[in-house]
């Protein structure tokens, strides 16, 4: 795995410390303010701007404020938080120190994916570390009035538990299925109590911002989509591995940074993201095109699509909730669909009717993970559809 | 928001607190909260207040929407997506029982998207739903059946179950689960965790793999439910049932050597009309004698006939532990709490179990009942128990479980052979081809149909405590109680609030009447008590009793109380899980009121007027309330569970 070869603005040098002490000259709207400026989105893939939820938990009424971080990496082919979490733990606690001064939060949590619990002795190494630094715990830094800790919170396993309801209920140790919203968590989170839940990658970036300024985080990326962002690359590719590269990159100037010109699709954003075909490879990853939170999987001219999004679906039926119709049962009736299209038996008719469904299931399932469940469905079927019949379909 | 608290305070063998939470956006400020915004719904302007949900919107103004998982009892979940709307400059649909209106929206309910969701979201519950629509209970009193002809389901879409997937689980004696049936609405898990604070139901798995189940999917029968069937009455389909002994009451009405009687509950006759299409609220005391005589049963007896005995017995017992604790200086466990609600026995048997010495011993009226008919009644009539077949018609599932006790067999047979919801009698009586509303009223039989108002207000909250109330202030002070209580109602235990409270001054002391002078030790009066507060308390629902169990606990005002009336269902029996489908507040309201004033009409209102209660004592239970024979017949004993099933 090559981590980036420029250093641009998550991997530059940054003198942690001195950025804290720095920031905490600052006033909590001037730091709100930067964020705002810099257009900087949420980098766990919903691409929430970052400004306006820290506004919304400032403004919060309520006597307990939480800032949360979600370390719960779960989508197929993301590995660019564990990047950060082994190398780069000092600045992700900075980060949370920074957005608990912003919103007033005097209790930070890191919702630990399960899967990395190996990771938990060393990140608590460093945050002890830092506690003797007096980046954590009473009166930060000198700063009269600000108190603020850190405690590590391990997740259990499910994919779920990423999206930040069924994280915050997860927390409270119930079963991780996502809430009913609004109330956002900004207003009513973690306990009843405001809580800002951020990626951990959005906690860095925002370090370096009011460190660095919002002008010189706006030299990268699109007007739209400003900034960098981390990739992680895998997949039929010669390089891959964790990249931080400009937003507004196409797929296909991507695609040649990791070596993977011959590639006859990309899916962008995981499982929950954009089957993306070759014909496609000009358009730009950026929110305003395709979006992701860091997961891009190259599948070269060999891959069987039909095969990918059987996979894709089989991942949705088990991290499924279960909680909401549409998503419960409309995950299990896609894969039965893809299942009957790999033994030659879904009518074309059928199909049609599937899509509709995936369609419903964007429209109408309670959280982000039905609603984006049939996306790579759907565009493996409008893009590969005539590949799925050729090689599978003797009665059409 | 629900408080969580309370569950968390519970001890580790609880199940969790129900997942699902209620969503009302909490006001930024107190200019918010009072707020009213403008919505416009179809083309239709309103302004709600702040927070309203859309679908409380959309009723304002006479919009249907319809919902399956949302139910008025209990906290919102937003799961079946049934409800979902389109709301102008959203990305995606709505759920409108959970989505708080807290801004200016345009609204439509029925656009192209929102029939398409709606349908595919019911396709895909029908996928799995197995069993046929003519060979349910549920038969045109089915929610799923209802949305499915709204929405023209005319084919199952998306494929549909052949076989059944699950066992049917009939362990328990009351509760019967169909899990082929179930659509994982959860309105089973919020009822048992959030509305009733028991937990025994929970979603299991993930995916389309989720099932509702109980702790490590055992048998129902074996786990701590306490029968209560409030999930049943908010089950949208027939996945629950009570287990329905129709067939055998069949077999021993048609057996011409049986005798079979019924006794027969207060709230039935307040809610089984409107199996019948008659609105809630709609007694039909008397057209219900004429049904169940027209169907066979021998002989029709008033349960509330051994209420009344149960207010004599269960009175005494509070005077002997009155005595006993101020007079005789001995340990006495208090307050005393009621047991006519097996529901809350089980309750308190398997959560409380260090406190079954404050139940009362007293049976309920139901068992109570059973052991009267097997030995006076069949003495009086002069036929051999063995050939008595008693059943009760009950509003309550717990009842199925109550006769099914080992001990209740004091009569030297089976007290009571079956109980028998209002559900099922309707059942009975359609199936002979009766019109209930139109029959010709007749009255109950003689000699234990005689019953008073007293008896009769058992069936609500509060009853209980005021039925015993008109007694116990009439014997200890020797004032009558309506001197006392204007025209003998006492208000303050009446009514839906979760737990009431009353004191009382006893303002006199009046002679022990005869009757009871052998159980209180030949006291001559009630100077001991002149002067004193009684304390009682009243709580319905067990989220409520458990409330007070653990102010208890933690030595509250309730530890000071003598005398708390525990009912498990919501509203009392008149809400009880045996009771006909759909419920709600207004529902119950509408039942209340008609059992109140039922008993407004009835001569006697006090039980110990009751003119065969004092036959009772003078011909049979000769040495009076509490005495030796009424022991062995009318009292009980019970198990401490705590959570292990005995």
């Amino acid at each position: 795995m090559s981590k980036a070869d420029k250093k641009l603005v998550i991997f530059s040098d940054i003198d942690v410390e001195k950025a804290l002490k720095n920031a905490l000259q600052k006033t909590r709207p001037d730091i709100i303010g930067e964020v705002r400026d810099s257009g900087l989105k949420g980098r766990g893939g919903a691409g929430f701007p970052t400004a306006v939820k820290w506004n919304l938990a400032a403004a919060a009424q309520g006597e307990r404020k939480f800032v949360i971080c979600n370390a719960d990496e779960g989508e197929p082919g993301t590995f660019k938080d564990r990047v950060l979490l082994t190398d780069y733990a000092e600045q992700l606690v900075a980060g949370m120190v920074l957005a608990a001064y912003a919103v007033g939060a005097k209790d930070g949590i890191i919702y630990l994916r399960a899967e990395y619990t190996y990771l938990k002795k060393d990140l608590e190494a460093t945050i002890e570390k830092m506690r003797g630094k007096k980046m954590l715990g009473k009166k930060i830094l000198g700063k009269e009035g600000f108190d603020f800790d850190v405690h590590i919170h391990m997740g259990s396993g499910a994919y779920i538990c990423g999206e930040e309801t069924a994280l915050i209920e997860s927390l409270e140790g119930h079963r991780g299925e996502p809430r009913n919203r609004p109330p956002f968590p900004v207003t009513v989170g973690y306990l009843g109590c405001p809580s800002s839940v951020n990626n951990v990658e959005t906690f860095i970036t925002a370090l370096h911002i009011v460190e660095k300024g919002a002008k010189w985080f706006k030299t990268f990326g699109t007007e739209k989509s400003t900034g960098t962002k981390l990739f992680s690359i895998s997949g039929d590719c010669e390089k891959p591995g964790v990249y931080e590269l400009p937003m507004g990159i196409t797929i296909k100037k991507l695609l040649e940074t990791v070596g993977g010109e011959d590639a006859k699709a990309v899916q962008v954003g995981g499982a929950s993201g954009t089957c993306v075909p070759r014909k496609d490879f000009e358009r730009v990853i950026a929110y305003e095109d395709v979006a992701t939170g860091g997961s891009i999987i190259v599948f070269g001219p060999h891959r069987d699509m039909l095969e990918v999004a059987i996979n894709f679906m089989e991942f949705f039926c088990e991290e499924s909730c279960g909680q909401c119709t549409p998503c419960r049962l409309g995950t299990e009736t896609l894969l039965e669909g893809l299942d009957m299209l790999d033994e030659g038996r879904c009518s074309l008719k059928y199909l049609r009717e599937l899509c509709a469904l995936g369609e419903t299931m964007q429209l109408s399932s309670k959280c982000g993970l039905g609603q984006s469940a049939p996306n790579a469905f759907l565009s493996i079927i409008e893009n590969f559809k005539s590949e799925i019949f050729d090689t599978r379909c003797s009665c059409r | 928001m629900p408080n969580k608290d309370n569950n968390t305070k519970f001890g580790p063998d609880r199940a969790p607190a129900s997942s699902v939470v209620a969503s009302v956006e909490v006001a930024k400020n107190e200019k918010e909260l009072g707020a009213m915004i403008a919505v416009n719904i179809d083309g239709n302007e309103i302004k709600v207040p702040f927070g309203t949900t859309i679908l409380d919107a959309a009723k304002k103004l006479n919009i249907r929407i319809p919902t399956l998982c949302h139910h008025e009892d209990l906290h919102v979940a937003g799961v079946c997506r049934v409800c979902v709307v389109e709301v102008e400059g959203q990305r995606t649909l709505q759920a409108a029982c959970a989505y708080p209106i807290t801004s200016p929206m345009t609204i439509k309910t029925y656009s192209p998207k929102v029939r398409k969701a709606r349908r595919h979201n019911l396709d895909l519950m029908l996928k799995h739903h197995v069993g046929e629509c003519y060979s349910c209970f549920r038969n045109n009193n089915c929610e799923l059946q209802s949305l499915s002809k709204e929405y023209g389901v005319d084919f199952y879409r998306f494929g549909h179950d052949s076989e059944p997937h699950h066992e049917i689980d009939r362990s328990s004696y009351s509760v019967v689960r169909d899990m082929n049936k179930c659509i994982q609405c959860r309105r089973c898990v919020r009822t048992c965790i959030d509305l009733q604070e028991v937990g025994v139901l929970e979603a299991v798995n993930r995916g389309p793999d989720l099932d509702i189940a109980t702790f490590a999917d055992m048998p129902l029968g074996e786990v701590v439910c306490i029968n209560c069937g409030q999930c049943i009455n908010r089950c949208p389909t027939g996945a629950l049932r009570a287990n329905d002994p129709s067939d055998e009451i069949w077999a021993a009405i048609d057996d011409p050597k049986k005798h079979v009687v019924i006794q027969t509950a207060p709230s039935p006759r307040a809610a089984i009309g409107e199996c019948f299409g008659l609105p809630a609220g709609t007694s039909v005391t008397r057209e219900l004698n004429t049904a169940m005589r027209r169907c066979g049963f021998d002989k029709v007896f008033d349960t509330n006939f051994t209420a009344d005995l149960t207010i004599m017995e269960e009175a005494t017992e509070l005077l002997i532990r009155l005595k006993k604790a101020l007079v005789d200086k001995e340990q006495v466990a208090f307050p005393q709490f009621t047991s006519c609600s097996p529901g809350w026995v089980k309750f308190l048997e398997h959560f409380y179990p260090e406190y079954t010495d404050c139940l009362s011993s007293c049976k309920s009226p139901q068992q109570m009942f059973g052991s009267i008919i097997k030995t006076w009644y069949a003495e009086k009539a002069g036929i051999d128990p063995k050939d008595i077949v008693t059943v009760a018609l009950m509003p309550c599932s717990a009842k199925k479980f109550e006769c099914n006790r080992p001990e209740m067999q004091d009569s030297g047979y089976k007290d009571v052979d079956y109980g028998l919801t209002s559900r099922e009698l309707a059942q009975m009586i359609q199936e002979v081809g009766l019109d209930l509303p139109n029959l010709p009223p007749s009255d109950f039989d003689d000699p234990i149909g005689e019953a008073t108002g007293a008896g009769l207000i058992f069936g609500a909250t509060g009853g209980v405590m005021e039925a015993a109330l008109r007694t116990a202030v009439e014997i200890v002070t020797g004032i009558k109680t309506e001197k006392v209580f204007e025209n003998l109602d006492i208000i303050p235990v009446r009514g839906f609030e979760g737990v009431k409270y009353m004191e009382i001054k006893v303002p006199a002391a009046g002679p022990v009447p005869p009757i009871l002078s052998k159980a209180l030790g030949g006291l001559k009066d009630f100077s001991f008590l002149n002067g004193a507060t009684l304390k009682v308390a009243v709580a319905h629902g067990t989220a409520n009793a458990k409330k007070v169990m653990e102010d208890i606990k933690a030595g509250g005002k309730f530890s000071e109380c003598h005398f708390i009336e525990f009912m498990a269902c919501p509203g009392g029996c008149l809400g009880g899980g045996g009771q006909p489908i759909p419920t709600s507040p207004e529902i119950r309201a509408a039942r209340t009121k008609a059992i109140y004033a039922e008993e407004k009409t009835l001569y006697a209102r006090k039980s110990h007027e009751n003119p065969t209660v004092d036959l009772i004592y003078k011909e049979f239970l000769k040495d009076g309330p509490c005495g030796h024979k009424s022991h062995k017949l009318l009292h009980t004993h019970y198990i401490k569970r705590g959570n292990k099933i005995v």
